[in-house]
C-alpha cells in the first residue's frame, strides 16, 4: 500500500494552498500600500509601498532598524499591520496570522530562523504542516522530502534526525530556508538569509533564488550585502527610518549609489535629480534624520 | 553496496547492527541525553538497599501493593508531564483530584445517583478547571504557577465544603469502582496471552517501521536489534507476571495507568498534536510562527492535566474506599509532581516522555512501602522523597549544561 499513499500525501502540501485556488508552482504577485507600524514611541515603518510581480526578486535594503524585518514579519502574518492594504494578486487580503500568511502561499525564513532547538531537523522542517498517514505522523515520507530539500541546497547536515541544537550556525540557516520550501509556496521572502553561511551554500542560496523566480515565484530578498543583491535581485527597495527612500532596477544601480540611499546621502540627489556628487554628501543624513528614530 | 539516503553524508558516524545501536546510546549518554536511565539507576539502588534491609520488600505481595499503589497517583503524574513539556506547572493536581472524588462520593451516596454519573461528573470538574485554567493563561497571561496555586488553596476549601460537617463519605462497599480499583487482578493464563500480544504488537510496529523505511531507501534498524529488544521485552514482562502472579497479579489499576501512560507516549511521539506540544515547549514564538495553533495547544494539555489530576483522585477514592478531608491534600500533589520530575521530564520544557510518569512513580512508592517496611515513620519519608526530588532535578540540570556542550540543546 506503500507507493500509491506515498505519492498521495507528497501531493497534499497542494491543499494547504486551496485557499488560494490557483494551480501549484505558480507564483504569486504581493503588493503593499500605505504600510505602518508602530511599536510604543517607535514608529517602525510609515506609508510603505513595495510591489513583488510573480517571477520577480525584490531585494529589500537598508540600515540597521530600518524597518525591514518588522515588514516581513507584517508580510509573514507576525504583526498586524496599523495601516495600509495588501494585495494579493491584485486582491486585498487580511493576513491574519502566520498560518493565514501559510495558506495564501506566503513562506517566510525570518531573520532568528524561529527553529526549536528540541526537535530533530525533520519535525522543524514540516512544523505546522506535518504529513500525516491515518492520523498518524508520515515520517518515512517526512524524512524523504527533508533529505531532497537539503540536497536541493547543497546542504551539509550530518543527519536530519538530530536536535537543531546539535548544528551549526549556517546549518540551521539552511534548515531554515528549506522550510520555506516545503508546501509549495507562491511567495518566499528572505530575511538575511545568507548571514551565516559559508561560500558554496550562499552561492547554492543565491542559486535557489534564480530558480524560484524561473519557476515564477515571488521573492523577496532582505540582504546587508550589496554584491549578493546586485547578482541576484532584479529591483531593489530601500527603506529608511521606516519610510521608502529609494526604488532602482538593479541593471542600472551601482553599489555607491546604493550605499547613498541607503544612508541617506541620496536623498539630496534626488532633491536636485541625481546630479550632485554622490560622495561629499554626508552631512545630509544629518539633516534629513530625525533625531530620536534612529534604532 | 548502496548507502542509504540518510546516510550518505561521509561525516555521519556509521552505525549498524546491534553494536551499533549500543554504541549509539553510549554516545547519547555521554551528550548528556540521558533520559530515564538516572531514574532506572536510581530504582535498582533502592530495591537494593530495601532488600538487604527486608527481604519482605521484594516479594511478590509487595510489588503488587506498590504497583497498585503507584498507578493512581501515576495518573495525576502524568498530567503533569504534560505541563512541564510545556514548561508551565500546575501545582493544583492534588486539590483536583481530591475535588473530582468528593463530587463523586457526594454524589453516588448522598444524592443516590448512579456510579457512572457519579465518576463522570467528578473526571468532569476536572474537565472545567482546566478550561478555566487555559482560560486564564491565554486571555490574561497570568502566570500558570499562580492561578495553579490559588486552585491548591481553593479547590482544597471546595472539598473541605462539599464534605461537609463529618468529613468522610464511605463509598458503597460493593460499588463497581472499588472492585475495579481495588480487588481486580490480571494473573494466570489471561495475562501470559496479554504479554504475548503487547510482545507480538511491539514486533509488528517494529517490522513495519523497517519494512516502511527499507521500501523509501532510508537506513533501518536491524533486525538483530528488534529481536534482541522484544526479546529483551518478553522476557521482562513474563517473568514480572510470573513474580506477580505468584500473589495476586497485575491490578486492574496499574493495567489501566500503563495503557494510558503507553496511549499518551504514542500520542505525543506520533501525532501532530504530541509534535506541537514538543514545539511549544521547546519555542513557542517558532512554533507561532510556523503555524502551530499554539492557544489550542495550552487548552489541550491544561484541560488534560486536570481531567487526568481528577480521574486520578476519584481512582484513588474506589482504592480507598473513601474520600476524606484529607484526599488529595500536599501528599498526593508532591508525588505526583516529584513524580514527573524524579522520571526524567525536564523542567525547562520541551524534553520528557510519559514513561517517566510510570518510573517516578514507581521510585517514590518503591521508597514509601521500603519505609513502610523497614517500619520507619512518615517525617522520614518526606526527608527521603525531598532529597530525591532534589537530586532528579540536579541531574536534569547537569545533563542540561552537558547537553549545551556537547550539542544537544
Ligand atoms: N517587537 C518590537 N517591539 C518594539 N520595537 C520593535 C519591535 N520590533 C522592531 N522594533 C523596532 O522597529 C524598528 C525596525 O526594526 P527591524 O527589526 O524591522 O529592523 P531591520 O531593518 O530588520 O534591522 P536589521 O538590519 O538590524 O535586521 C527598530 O527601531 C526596532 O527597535
Ligand atoms: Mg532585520
Amino acid at each position: 500500500m506503500t507507493s500509491p499513499d506515498l505519492t498521495k500525501t507528497q501531493a497534499s502540501p497542494a491543499s494547504d494552498r486551496a485557499g488560494r485556488g490557483d494551480p501549484a508552482g505558480s507564483g504569486l504577485a504581493l503588493s503593499l500600500s500605505g504600510v505602518g507600524k508602530r511599536f510604543g514611541a517607535v514608529q517602525a515603518l510609515s506609508d510603505i509601498s513595495m510591489e513583488v510581480a510573480a517571477g520577480e526578486v525584490v531585494a529589500l535594503v537598508g540600515d540597521n532598524g530600518a524597518g525591514k524585518s518588522t515588514l516581513v514579519k507584517i508580510i509573514a502574518g507576525v504583526y498586524q499591520p496599523d495601516a495600509g492594504e495588501i494585495r494579493l494578486d491584485g486582491k486585498p487580503v487580511s493576513i491574519a496570522g502566520p498560518r493565514g500568511a501559510q495558506n495564501l502561499g506566503i513562506a517566510t525564513v525570518f531573520q532568528d530562523l524561529a527553529l526549536c532547538d528540541n526537535l530533530d531537523v525533520v519535525a522543524n522542517l514540516f512544523l505546522g504542516r506535518e504529513r500525516r498517514q491515518l492520523g498518524v505522523l508520515d515520517e518515512v515520507s517526512m524524512e524523504q522530502e527533508a533529505w531532497r530539500l537539503l540536497r536541493r541546497l547543497s546542504a551539509k547536515i550530518p543527519s536530519v534526525r538530530i536536535p537543531i541544537a546539535a548544528l551549526s550556525g549556517g546549518q540551521r540557516q539552511t534548515v531554515a530556508i528549506a522550510r520555506s520550501l516545503v508546501g509549495d509556496p507562491g511567495i518566499v521572502i528572505l530575511d538575511e538569509p545568507t548571514a551565516a553561511l559559508g561560500v558554496a551554500q550562499t552561492a547554492e542560496v543565491l542559486a535557489l533564488v534564480r530558480r524560484l523566480r524561473e519557476t515564477g515565484l515571488g521573492v523577496i530578498l532582505v540582504s546587508h550585502n550589496m554584491s549578493d543583491v546586485l547578482a541576484v535581485a532584479d529591483r531593489i527597495e530601500v527603506l529608511r527610518l521606516g519610510r521608502n527612500a529609494a526604488s532602482f532596477r538593479a541593471a542600472d544601480v551601482s553599489v555607491e549609489q546604493l550605499v547613498a540611499a541607503i544612508t541617506g546621502a541620496s536623498e539630496r540627489d534626488r532633491a536636485e535629480r541625481g546630479e550632485a556628487p554622490i560622495g561629499g554628501t554626508q552631512q545630509t543624513k544629518t539633516v534629513d534624520a530625525p533625531a530620536g528614530e534612529t534604532s | 553496496m548502496t548507502v542509504a539516503a540518510d546516510l550518505a553524508d561521509e561525516r555521519l558516524v556509521q552505525s549498524k547492527g546491534l553494536g551499533g545501536a549500543l554504541d549509539l546510546v553510549w554516545r547519547r549518554l555521554r551528550g548528556g541525553d540521558l533520559g530515564s536511565l538516572p531514574v532506572v539507576i536510581g530504582l535498582i539502588v533502592i530495591c537494593a538497599v530495601f532488600y538487604s534491609l527486608d527481604p519482605r520488600f521484594l516479594s511478590s505481595f509487595s510489588l503488587v501493593n506498590i504497583l497498585a499503589y503507584a498507578a493512581p497517583i501515576g495518573i495525576i503524574s502524568l498530567g503533569i508531564v504534560l505541563v512541564l513539556l510545556l514548561g508551565e506547572i500546575d501545582l493544583s493536581v492534588g486539590s483536583v483530584s481530591g475535588m473530582g472524588a468528593a463530587v463523586m462520593a457526594v454524589l453516588v451516596v448522598k444524592e443516590s445517583q448512579s456510579l457512572v454519573l457519579g465518576m463522570a461528573a467528578g473526571v468532569g470538574v476536572g474537565v472545567v478547571v482546566g478550561l478555566v485554567y487555559a482560560l486564564l493563561y491565554t486571555k490574561l497571561g497570568i502566570p500558570s504557577f499562580v492561578f495553579s496555586l490559588a486552585g491548591l488553596l481553593g479547590f482544597q476549601g471546595v472539598l473541605l465544603y462539599i464534605l461537609g460537617s463529618d468529613g468522610t463519605i464511605n463509598l458503597p462497599p460493593n460499588s463497581g469502582l472499588i472492585e475495579f480499583a481495588r480487588f481486580s487482578y490480571l494473573t494466570g493464563t489471561a495475562a501470559y496471552v496479554a504479554v504475548a500480544l503487547v510482545v507480538a504488537l511491539y514486533v509488528a510496529g517494529g517490522l513495519w517501521k523497517v519494512r516502511q523505511r527499507k521500501r523509501a531507501d532510508l537506513s533501518a534498524p536491524s533486525l538483530v536489534t528488534l529481536g534482541v529488544k522484544a526479546g529483551l521485552l518478553a522476557l521482562g514482562l513474563g517473568w514480572l507476571t510470573w513474580y506477580l502472579g505468584v500473589d495476586r497479579g497485575w491490578s486492574y489499576l496499574f493495567l489501566l495507568f500503563a495503557a494510558l501512560v503507553v496511549g499518551m507516549d504514542l500520542m505525543l511521539r506520533r501525532t501532530r498534536w504530541g509534535r506541537h506540544v514538543f514545539a511549544v515547549g521547546g519555542n513557542e514564538e517558532a512554533a507561532r510562527r510556523s503555524g502551530v495553533k499554539v492557544g489550542r495547544i495550552y487548552v489541550s494539555v491544561f484541560v488534560l492535566t486536570s481531567t487526568l489530576a481528577a480521574l486520578g483522585g476519584v481512582l484513588a477514592a474506589g482504592q480507598q474506599t473513601s474520600v476524606s478531608q484529607a484526599t488529595g491534600t500536599t501528599d498526593t500533589n508532591l508525588m505526583a509532581i516529584a513524580a514527573a520530575v524524579i522520571g526524567g521530564t525536564s523542567l525547562f520544557g520541551g524534553r520528557g516522555s510519559a514513561y517517566s510518569a510510570m518510573l517516578g512513580i514507581i521510585v517514590l512508592q518503591a521508597i514509601q512501602s521500603g519505609l513502610n517496611i523497614v517500619g520507619v515513620d512518615s517525617s522520614v519519608r518526606f526527608m527521603v522523597t525531598g532529597a530525591v526530588l532534589l537530586l532528579a532535578v540536579a541531574i536534569d540540570s547537569i545533563a542540561r549544561r552537558a547537553r549545551s556542550s556537547s550539542g544537544r540543546g
